[in-house]
């Protein structure tokens, strides 16, 4: 042993151990990943076939219980629908925040409605739309855009501070340089800034594709739930999610194999959502 | 001009639009509390739709012990990860655990359910029967055990919120500034006691929040409770007794509670109380955060000075 490596054995064991002991922490925190994905990739791969993807199910409890199609189709629609809202209004406010309000008392307090807005429970969104749209006075009754809006609200802060964080990461250089040569700011915002943060506004859209996708609870409340492909969205639809909590919870054995069948679908889905959005953002920091 | 007005519009819309929800959730909820008062809403141990009595208190106890097993169980487990990751593993490999962990956050809720339904419940019965048996006289474990219980649905959460803490716990060791950390190794610190001195000291505010933070998801997650809690409104006597959760008796009880009905105004409030309770914990949070930041930024300051 050198001069400098002179520490007493116990020191050297106690470093040990607890290197040992932070090692199995994270093992342990890995376990339910690995465990979760063999199980649904185990029970989920038998129920997957051509037909599963393009019939939908049938409504009956036993025996012939159909596909997925519809609440594939729907999911698609209900996030697709919660994009278009969220993502805009969203990229929006963190303009607004990074570029325009910065410190100001007005931007203070949006930065910290978002805040709340990420700790909100999903299931009290559902609520929202639920005593505001679907027994409110207009157009009551269940509906996919309903849905489609609780899960917009979900989106928000997601693609807000992601916006925000990404707009922030934009040299300030680069704005005083256009600036300079006389763009008016709009332009500036428009041309040189947005552009240069697009890569981590989609990353923070993708991350909220993802979480969105797999909520169940602000879903029962707005768009209920059905059985057929529908393109209708002042109609209630089906939803992968729906589709899996309804399914496990009946008797029947085959339909429980169709939930699993939907998990996989579902997990596929978001990991793939997930994985493209993590790498993209790990690109860009490069 | 007209660009910095209209984003202006949206962000005073988003207010409203919040301020809106806030005030119809309340309205909402009026009829349950002027049938039982705010109070007897949240304190009475009598939840019973068939005679329209609205008590919360078993809803209440059963979310407040299922995030607390949560955090009992989860956040050593994301913060010995984090702190792996950060300062013990090899620097190749910190981006692809990292990356693995996160994914845990990409599991659905409904699929953490359905997996905790078929297999962790099975699975786990044997070994909480064992314990039930051997500990019985140690307080609030024993009796029979229930295959739906307070212990899995806050093993199910735990699972739940490992990836946020340690994504959070992650940010706030990067934080760590390198000098101080360095300077325990130079002083002939071991790697563990490196940590103990420089690292721990300087992120635990920060860990604190990133606690809070996960509370937070704990306590409104929804679907998954819902599929492993048992579904029962009374205070269950053990840990392996069932239970229910305000979020889990919403999800629940919707379909059956007719539009308008006192039934439907009482789950509303049950969303109120839920949404309250997440509030307290962020702006507790954010507290933390906000302290830790001013003493660090005052820390800078010092050294600049200096």
């Amino acid at each position: 042993m050198s001069v400098l490596g002179v520490v007493s054995a116990r020191r050297r064991w106690t470093s040990r151990i607890l290197h040992g002991v932070l090692m199995t922490g994270l093992i342990v925190a890995l376990t339910p990943l690995v465990l979760v994905l063999a199980y649904v990739l185990a029970r989920g791969l038998p129920a997957l076939n051509l037909e599963f993807f393009t019939t939908d199910p049938t409504g009956a409890f036993f025996g012939d219980q159909g596909g997925i199609r519809s609440a594939i189709v729907g999911t698609l629609e209900i996030v697709g629908l919660a994009m278009l809202v969220s993502v805009p209004i969203g990229i929006a406010l963190a303009v607004y925040l990074n570029e325009i309000g910065r410190q100001s008392r007005m931007a203070v307090a949006v930065r910290y409605c978002i805040d709340v807005m990420t700790g909100v429970p999903s299931i009290v969104f559902g609520l929202f739309i639920y005593t505001v749209f679907v027994v409110g006075g207009m157009a009551a009754g269940f509906a996919a855009w309903k849905g489609a809006v609780a899960l917009s609200l979900l989106m928000l802060p997601i693609v807000t501070r992601a916006g925000e964080v990404s707009l922030a990461m934009v040299p300030d250089t680069l704005r005083e340089a256009a600036l300079a040569l006389g763009a008016p700011r709009w332009k500036v915002i428009g041309y040189v800034v947005l552009p240069s943060a697009l890569p981590g506004m989609m990353t923070g859209g993708l991350l909220a594709i993802a979480r969105a996708a797999g909520e169940t609870a602000p879903l029962l409340f707005t768009v209920l739930g059905a059985q057929v492909t529908t393109f209708a969205l002042d109609q209630q639809m089906n939803a992968l999610p729906l589709q899996i909590f309804n399914d496990v919870r009946q008797p029947s054995s085959a339909l429980v194999t169709r939930a699993w069948g939907g998990a996989l679908t579902l997990i596929l889905l978001i990991l793939l959502v997930t994985i493209i959005a993590r790498l993209s953002a790990r690109r860009i920091r490069l | 001009m007209l660009i910095r007005r209209a984003l202006q519009f949206v962000a005073v819309a988003i207010l409203v639009v919040i301020g809106y929800f806030f005030v119809q959730l309340i309205a909402a909820s009026l009829p349950v509390f002027a049938k039982m008062s705010v109070v007897g809403f949240v304190f009475e141990n009598n939840w019973d739709v068939a005679h329209a009595v609205f008590g919360a208190l078993p809803l209440v106890v059963g979310t407040v012990i299922t995030s607390a097993i949560a955090l009992v169980i989860g956040v050593p487990v994301a913060v010995a990860a984090a702190l792996f990751i950060t300062e013990l593993a090899p620097v190749r490999m910190r981006g692809v655990l990292a990356l693995l962990l996160d994914l845990l956050a990409a599991i659905p809720s409904v699929i953490y359910g359905l997996w905790g339904v078929f297999i962790l419940i099975p699975t786990l019965k044997p070994a909480e029967e064992w314990v039930a048996a051997t500990f019985h006289y140690v307080p609030f474990i024993g009796g029979t055990v229930i295959g739906p219980n307070y212990f899995v649905a806050g093993l199910i959460l735990a699972i739940m919120i490992v990836p946020i803490v340690s994504a959070i716990s992650r940010e706030v060791l990067a934080t760590v500034p390198l000098a101080e950390k360095e300077a325990a190794l130079a002083l002939g610190a071991t790697r563990w006691e490196m940590i103990q001195l420089a690292v721990l000291p300087h992120a635990r505010p920060g860990i604190v929040s990133a606690s809070m933070l996960g509370l937070g998801r704990a306590i409104g997650e929804t679907i998954a409770v819902t599929l492993v809690i048992g579904n029962a409104a009374v205070i269950g006597g053990s840990l392996f007794s069932q239970g229910y959760t305000l979020a889990a008796v919403i999800a629940n009880e919707f379909g059956e509670a007719g539009v308008g009905t006192i039934h439907a105004s009482a789950l509303i409030a049950a969303g109120l109380i839920l949404f309250v309770m997440t509030l307290v914990i962020n702006g507790v949070a954010r507290a933390v955060v906000l302290q830790r930041t001013q003493k660090h930024s005052g820390s800078i300051a010092d050294r600049v000075v200096a």
